[in-house]
């Protein structure tokens, strides 16, 4: 590495009411950024804040309406990664681009100029990686790795290049605690070079403990700039949101009502190449209950989910019992009809249709279950009906959009989230499972979908909640399993769990591996 | 200078309704172009091919005729394409059902009754459901893709076609034409208003056919269910829709579809079977229901408008001497320009001169 060639003083980058427009939409305003050399930098911000935007423009993906970019005290305009690249910008994006099927070293030689031999490329990636403290195999497939590593191979990608400062895009969102303590060590390392770091995050915990410096955005202008470690997560979060995030209350552990769900001996074998399959899972949930089934992503969480719902039945109608029916082998209208609930992981294109109205969105959930209510004769549907209760669901879980009835690709992630775990809700369902609840959802409104899940429970429903956010499963579980490489733990009731117990788990640590450091040894 | 696409927050209603009305005047355009590069007048040209062949009563009707299995067929494949299966066969749909609807008046000539014609319509509807079938299986258990399928067996129909009428199916009495028996009074699909012209009921059944499936999509389960699945399959599977029995519905509901327009086209204005039964509408039709942006009131005056390319091509080779190639050519245009027209419904072009920067830069 060749010593890092900064100016003294001054910053960095040094971003001057920078301002993009989408048609007459501000999706950010005059913004004012400074990067000093060797700092590790928080962007912080709810969803539709304007971070990306803001990224997307220093990275010459987006060009800017108007303001402008220096470039250690120069005026620059980048127009292309390329261009981003050669002045010394590394990114790391949030959803990985790397072709599964290549080497680790195939994927890098793929970002960078045609005339390095890819011998060359994987020894620099591995000297790299050793250097940085990110162990890599240049020549495994990326297939074959987890989701950390996929995220090493963008760092050392980005590094190879140099740069002077690394943009990171919501980069412990996929992780383990402690694959993200790695990770930080990384960035520290970074910083002691000279380096600097932009990290994206609304993770206030992360942000407090690693970062130097922040800057808040909200609906695109810049509200606050702080040293984090002088502030609290509540002014933080007061920052982002505009308000105080009210605090979920802590479910009281009350006894234990009837099994709704049980699940025994489920095994369900990879549909495709890069699923996991299920070994051996079992579970069972009463009324009252939230269990919580933690995991890094990818370990069998759709899977189980896909199992649970009845989307894709299981060959053993036993192996799940909805409210004691046997129902592994019927589809999902079946389970719904039983009183069952789901919301999947994915909003777009699963749990709705970006392009339909909300009221079509709720007929998608409803059709079976409220067949009296929004069906009429001949399968005509009663718009009024399914019009009128969306518009209950919208109030009754403060969604807001525009217009009465807009399009679901037209909320943001966190009021399209709302509207989704509302539809179910709104039912009263006895078992209601649900797929990482606030997965990209801003802070007000993870929020209030979480102590939504809280209210169902207490009403006497048994809750699943798949989630891959330990502050999330610790705020509403009162169980909490640990799901890694399609097998699942046994459930912990939830005050008896740390952080680092769960870490171990998710590693693939079970009992029997790990006698020692399980609290309850059998 | 660059042109930019810049993608709409929203989907422009206004260009929704506009695109396909600056498809037509482009496709206007770019025809009087190719008959000025024939070296005949454009204005007349284009004048005869668009506008003579409306201005008499006896054109009219041969223009409800071609357009009654350019709806039918072009409705049963908007259901098909909104539910993501693309059904290309419908031209093989169309030619089965012409077959097995002509079965009767064929084989049991000596028959005579009232259930004759309904007899005939069913089984029409039933031969193109059931040739449309092969692709939904291949489809629905082997994943074939059903574009390629779909395709090839038009050959497999037009030449099964052929085959019987030099065959099994030729008339006795026919000098050994190519043709079959013509059929018997109760077998043909009688006109809408004799004394007038042509036109026969085929172009009644199209109107409620478009109606129907109009009503069904706009209101019904059944249509939620169709555009559901063709959004996103992943979504109709959470809501409990099966893709499969879509693929069944689709290929069988279209295929019936296409079928009655045989039968109907055969006996309303041919009068017995043909080794030659069609000039296209199969194909035709998809261009029907795209430019009727899929939507089955849309696609009864789209279907007046790919109509009117046959009555024109027809009228233009009498009148100034082109061929009738130019009917494709028109039909390729019309689809070439809605397809193109259609990005503006969803992007805005900018057109940048130069790096436009604001500040001090």
């Amino acid at each position: 590495m060749s010593p890092l060639n900064v100016p003294a003083s001054g910053a960095l980058l040094s971003v001057q009411k920078l301002t993009k427009f989408f048609g007459s939409f501000a999706a950010c305003n005059e913004i004012d950024l400074d990067i000093a050399p060797g700092e590790i930098h928080a962007l912080l911000g709810e969803n539709g804040a304007g971070k990306s935007t803001l990224v997307k423009m220093l990275f010459g993906v987006l060009e800017p309406t108007d303001g402008q970019i220096l470039w250690e005290g120069r005026p620059a305009t980048i127009m292309s990664p390329g261009e981003a690249r050669k002045l010394g910008i590394g990114m790391v994006f949030q959803h990985f681009s790397l072709f599964e099927a290549l080497t680790v070293a195939e994927n890098i030689a793929l970002s960078l100029d045609d005339s390095i031999p890819i011998g060359k490329i994987a020894e620099e990636a591995r000297a790299l990686s050793q250097a940085y403290g990110l162990p890599l195999d240049p020549h495994a497939h990326v297939a074959d790795l987890s989701v950390g590593e996929r995220q090493r191979i963008e760092i050392v990608r980005a590094l190879l290049q140099n740069p002077k400062l690394i943009i990171l895009d919501e980069p412990t969102s996929v992780l383990t605690p402690q694959e993200a303590d790695r990770l930080f060590e990384t960035l520290f390392k970074l910083r002691a070079e000279g380096r600097s770091v932009l990290y994206i995050s609304h993770r206030l915990e992360e942000v407090q403990r690693i970062c130097d410096r922040a800057t808040v955005l909200r609906h695109g202008r810049v509200t606050g700039a702080c040293d984090p470690k002088q502030e609290t997560p509540a002014s933080l979060a007061r920052m982002m949101v505009g308000s105080e995030v009210a605090a979920v209350t802590h479910p009281e552990r009350n006894d234990k009502g009837e099994v709704q769900l049980a699940v025994s001996n489920l095994s369900v074998s990879a549909r495709t190449p890069f699923a996991m399959p299920l070994r051996d899972v079992s579970l069972t949930v009463c009324s009252g209950e939230i269990l919580a089934i933690a995991g890094v992503a990818g370990n069998g969480q759709s899977e189980l989910f896909d199992a649970l719902s009845g989307e894709y039945p299981v060959s053993s109608a036993e192996a799940i019992i909805i409210r004691k029916k046997p129902v592994g082998t019927q589809g999902i209208t079946a389970r719904r009809l039983l009183g069952a609930g789901f919301v999947p992981e994915e909003r777009h294109g699963h749990a709705a249709v970006s392009a339909m109205k909300l009221s079509d969105n709720l007929v998608l959930a409803r059709s079976q279950s409220d067949r009296k209510a929004f069906l009429g004769i001949l399968g005509i549907i009663r718009q009024g009906a399914v019009k009128s209760a969306a518009r209950r669901i919208s109030e009754v879980m403060d969604v807001r959009k525009s217009g009465d009835d807009p399009s679901a690709g037209s909320l943001s992630g966190g009021n399209l989230q709302k509207f989704i775990v509302g539809r179910e809700l709104d039912r009263q369902p006895a078992v209601l499972v649900v797929n990482q609840p606030t997965w990209g959802v801003d802070a007000g409104a993870a929020s209030r979908i979480r102590q939504a899940l809280v209210d169902l429970a207490k009403a006497g429903s048994a809750v699943v909640v798949i989630s891959q956010d330990l502050d999330e499963i610790f705020e509403v579980a009162t169980d909490i399993a640990v799901i890694s490489e399609g097998r699942l733990s046994r459930p912990y009731p939830a005050d008896e769990l740390t952080r680092e117990k769960i870490g171990l788990l998710m590693g693939g640590l079970h009992e029997g591996k790990h006698a020692a450091e399980a609290a309850h040894a059998h | 200078m660059r042109i930019e696409l810049e993608k709409r927050p929203q989907v422009s209603k206004l260009y929704a309704f506009v695109s396909p009305l600056l498809a037509l005047v482009l496709t206007l355009i770019a025809g009087a172009i190719m008959f000025a590069m024939l070296g005949k007048g454009p204005v007349e040209a284009l004048d005869a091919f668009f506008v003579e062949p409306l201005l008499e009563v006896w054109s009219l009707h041969e223009l409800a005729i071609k357009a009654a299995p350019l709806i039918l067929i072009g409705v049963g494949l908007a259901v098909c394409y909104r539910s993501n299966n693309w059904n290309i066969g419908a031209e093989g749909q169309f030619t089965i059902g012409a077959i097995t609807g002509s079965y009767i008046p064929i084989i049991f000539y000596d028959w005579h009754s009232p259930l004759v014609l309904p007899l005939m319509l069913i089984l029409g509807a039933l031969g193109g459901a059931l040739f449309a079938a092969i692709p939904a299986l291949l489809k629905a258990h082997f994943n074939t893709n059903e574009i390629l399928t779909s395709l090839m067996l038009v050959y497999i129909a037009q030449l099964y076609l052929d085959w019987l009428i030099r065959g099994a199916w030729r008339d006795p009495k026919g000098f050994n034409f190519p043709v079959s028996r013509d059929f018997a009074q109760e077998a043909i699909v009688p006109a809408i208003w004799e004394e007038s012209g042509r036109a026969h009921w085929g172009f009644i059944f199209a109107i409620v056919a478009a109606v129907l499936v109009w009503f069904m999509m706009r209101f019904t389960l059944k249509g939620f269910e169709v555009v559901v699945l063709g959004q996103s399959e992943r979504a109709g599977r959470f809501a409990g829709f099966s893709s499969k029995r879509m693929i069944w519905f689709s290929f069988l509901f279209s295929g019936a579809l296409a079928g009655l327009a045989g039968i109907c086209e055969v006996s309303g204005s041919i009068g017995h079977l043909q080794p030659a039964i069609s000039p296209g509408y199969g194909f035709t039709a998809i261009i029907v229901a795209f430019l009727g942006r899929l939507n089955p009131l849309g696609i009864i005056a789209s279907g007046l408008v790919l109509a009117l390319t046959y009555l024109g091509g027809e009228a233009a080779q009498l009148s100034i001497g082109v061929s009738d190639k130019v009917t494709r050519v028109f039909q390729g245009l019309i689809l070439f320009f809605v397809l193109s027209c259609d990005t503006l419904i969803y992007y805005k072009i900018r057109i940048v001169w130069s790096r436009v920067r604001g500040g001090a830069a």
